[in-house]
């Protein structure tokens, strides 16, 4: 049986890692490399490795640093942050990123998504949607780490980019993103409900409960930080939890 | 033990070579089929389409080269992912496509049999072994490996399909005829089961 992943999410500014608050308020919580080691030692079904200023600074991502990096890990990574063409993507994949994630180049070139899936697969195309709750109830997809609205709805949204051949979501509640409230369930189901790829929940994780909910919610995945940054939670004690709760996951050897 | 890993410029080159490096091999990339005099072992990675990939292979004659080499040589050949697609008659990713035919057998999409399997198949799965195989020396049998593919290979004959993995019903996730073996996991990021199966290729006779 295919296991349900849990993928916790570093995100750097400037090589050092970082946490904020509703996409605000960053606080460094140490560096890259340490992180990455101690991640892949504990044998993290995967890893997500966001460069969060890249797109607003207009920068390319930083091939050599994440280079160095994807060398340490030995656990399927996901790069993101700047992703602009397909030569970044290739480069990045060469790197040794196994999936790369696109987020506000895809509202403005949706055909990167298209391109870079006949070329470089599906499988690696992961499409990052930010959204905030808009104040009828509904949710709206930002870009530019939550600064821009788009007018997109999430579930359209990643509908059309399941169209276009992504080959999984990524959906982060900008609100309760750091806050380890909870994820939004509600966003969740709205996305999975669109799309047959598989889709990984983000933003508000503070217990393995949260994780529980957003999987039954129909996460195939859940991302989380704050909760391995802040607390004394490690991946293996969220899988054991979700083992004892009846959800696939992985057995590791130890 | 020398390893090549062809370039055809869309693999995860990086990992694959850390991986074998960690495996206690010495490490070549390359992308000039010449340079398969000094391989004793020969590894096809792959991300990314089945007809861009063949194109590619063929553009620098690496289909003529790898075939020499698995058929006449007897040189051991890793496909991983892509990689061992490409190992494939045929392959129906973006058009119908002939692959490199070391293992009879063609490679279609993956269809769910229910409605919470998605397409592509992403994470940890088990590895069914079918026999024993050296490849699987000191790995358990159902051992969880890393997936990412939304095609899968279909062995025309059921000796090749070495092992199987429990999704849409369930598919062929190891192939292998003589010493021309293919993974459909990534080995090189399955941790230490994947390092085993690594260090076992390079064991193979």
């Amino acid at each position: 049986m295919l296991k349900t992943r849990i993928i916790p999410t570093l995100l750097w500014k400037n090589i050092g890692l970082v946490k904020g608050i509703g996409f605000d308020s960053w606080r460094r919580v140490g560096t890259v490399l340490p992180a990455i080691k101690v991640y892949t030692m504990r044998e993290v079904d995967e890893l997500i490795l966001l460069d969060i200023t890249a797109t607003d600074e207009m920068r390319e991502p930083d091939y050599e640093t994440i280079a160095d990096w994807a060398q340490e890990c030995f656990v399927p990574v996901t790069i993101g942050g700047g992703i602009r063409n397909l030569e970044q993507i290739r480069r990045l994949l060469r790197c040794g990123a196994d999936k790369v994630s696109i987020n506000s180049a895809a509202y403005e070139q949706p055909n990167l998504i298209s391109e870079a899936a006949k070329r470089f697969g599906s499988q690696c195309v992961v499409v990052s949607i930010d959204a905030r709750k808009t104040a009828n109830g509904d949710y709206e997809c930002y870009s530019h780490s939550g600064r821009l609205p788009t007018g997109k709805r999430p579930g359209e949204w990643a509908r059309f980019c399941e169209g276009l051949g992504a080959g999984e979501i990524l959906i982060t509640s900008i609100e309760l993103d750091g806050t380890m409230q909870g994820y939004d369930l509600k966003l969740i189901e709205e996305v999975t409900r669109q799309v047959s790829i598989p889709v990984i929940a983000s933003g508000g994780a503070g217990s393995p409960q949260h994780m529980l909910e957003a999987i039954q919610h129909g996460a195939n995945a859940v991302a989380a930080a704050s909760i391995f940054h802040f607390t004394e939670q490690t991946p293996a004690q969220v899988r054991d939890f979700l083992f004892s709760q009846g959800i696939p996951v992985r057995r590791t050897v130890t | 033990m020398s390893v090549l890993i062809i370039d055809y410029g869309m693999g995860n080159l990086a990992s694959v070579r850390r991986a074998f490096e960690e495996a206690g091999a010495h490490v070549f990339i390359s992308n000039d089929p010449s340079d398969m005099a000094d391989a004793e072992r020969l590894v096809l990675p792959g991300v990314g389409a089945f007809h861009d990939a063949m194109e590619a292979l063929r553009e620098k004659g690496w289909d003529k080269a790898i075939k020499q080499a698995a058929l006449k040589d007897g040189l051991p050949v890793l496909g991983i992912c892509l990689g061992m697609q490409l190992l494939a008659e045929m392959g129906t990713e973006g058009g119908e496509t002939q692959g490199l035919g070391l293992i009879p057998g063609r490679v279609i999409r993956l269809e769910p049999v229910h409605g919470k399997e998605r397409i592509p198949h992403v994470g940890w799965n088990e590895v069914h072994f079918q026999g024993p195989h050296s490849l699987f020396d000191g790995i358990e049998k159902g051992t969880d490996f890393y997936f990412v593919h939304s095609y899968h290979f279909v062995p025309h004959d059921k000796e090749n399909a070495l092992a199987i993995t429990p999704y849409c019903g369930s598919f062929v996730s190891v192939v292998g005829r003589g010493t021309v073996l293919g993974t459909q996991f990534h080995p090189e990021k399955s941790s230490k089961a994947g390092l085993r199966l690594l260090k076992n290729f390079l064991k193979i006779k």
